[in-house]
């Protein structure tokens, strides 16, 4: 199953990623791919849109722990937009939800 | 498993990152047909069950391709037990209790580590049993099997009352709690 990810950069100083699809570990190395991608291009503060993701596991989990503290690093922040419960289950189980700032939707993502 | 449980369903995946989500196929699609599970649950299970196999896969490392992850599903009356056994080098499970808690914010500098918390959180039982040979991944849930797996022989459905049949186990019309 493939991952989809779409990139807008239209959104500055925020540059959205869509991502659609199955986060686990077959597809999770593609974000990670374009996270890095995004970040040695100079991004700073990116929004993960995770509305279209039907499955995440630890795998797409730590890829975007592995996000966040590379933007970090750069001065700069990876957030979160999503709604959905299950997906926001995994977050809570885990505690991250307290270490991501989660918003509803990209507007009040790029809102600050 | 031990104990008197009936096999529902075995599943061999070579140990490839793209063989997870078929895994998650077929055990999430044997749940929903077999238990009287609230989709929530069945979500819990196919995550835990994602989980369990990423572990297995990463611990074989590619290194084999002939070597396989062996999943089975199985049940009894009260109890569906998910079973994950790779052949992998074994674990010590004592040494992931290094890792800080999740409430620390120490916990950002591992990246890995989160799919046994989050296996122990999803399922009502879980055991871990690693050697040389390879580690177990058991997982329980706690259900009953479905009203259509039963047959239509032994459930006659109109002289059920299945309002109050609801009421007495705590649920709502759409069979949630």
């Amino acid at each position: 199953m493939d991952l989809g990810i779409e990139v807008d950069e239209a959104r500055q100083p925020f540059v959205v990623v869509a991502v659609r699809g199955e986060v686990d570990i077959a597809t999770a190395p593609k974000l990670r791919e374009k996270l890095v991608e995004l970040a040695s291009q100079g991004a700073q503060n990116v929004v993960i849109d995770l509305e279209g993701v039907e499955f995440l596991d630890s795998t797409g989990l730590g890829v975007l722990i592995g996000g966040m503290k590379r933007l970090r690093g750069l001065d700069g922040d990876l957030t979160l937009v999503c709604t959905q419960p299950r997906i926001l289950k995994v977050f809570e189980i885990t505690g991250l939800n307290r270490a991501f700032t989660i918003h509803e939707t990209v507007d009040a993502a790029v809102a600050g | 498993m031990p104990g008197s449980t009936d096999a529902v369903l075995s599943l061999e995946i070579p140990p490839r990152a793209e063989f997870v989500a078929v895994a998650r196929l077929v055990v999430s699609t044997a749940a929903k047909s077999r238990r009287s599970l609230a989709d929530d649950k069945v979500a819990d299970l196919t995550l835990a069950l994602s989980e369990a196999c990423t572990n297995a896969i990463e611990a074989h490392d590619g290194k084999d391709e002939a070597e396989r992850v062996t999943i089975r599903v199985d049940e009894d009356d009260e109890r569906l037990v998910v079973t994950v056994e790779d052949q992998g080098p074994g674990f010590d499970l004592l040494e992931l209790s290094a890792h800080p808690a999740v409430t620390d914010p120490d916990r950002l500098n591992f990246e890995r580590g989160l799919g046994i918390p989050i296996i122990r959180n999803l399922v009502d039982e879980v055991t871990f049993a690693s050697g040389d040979s390879g580690t177990t991944v058991t997982m329980v849930l706690h259900c009953t099997p479905s009203l259509g797996d039963l047959g239509p022989d032994l459930l006659d459905l109109d002289e059920i009352d299945l309002e109050a049949a609801w009421d007495d186990a705590g649920l709502d019309e759409e069979g949630s709690r």
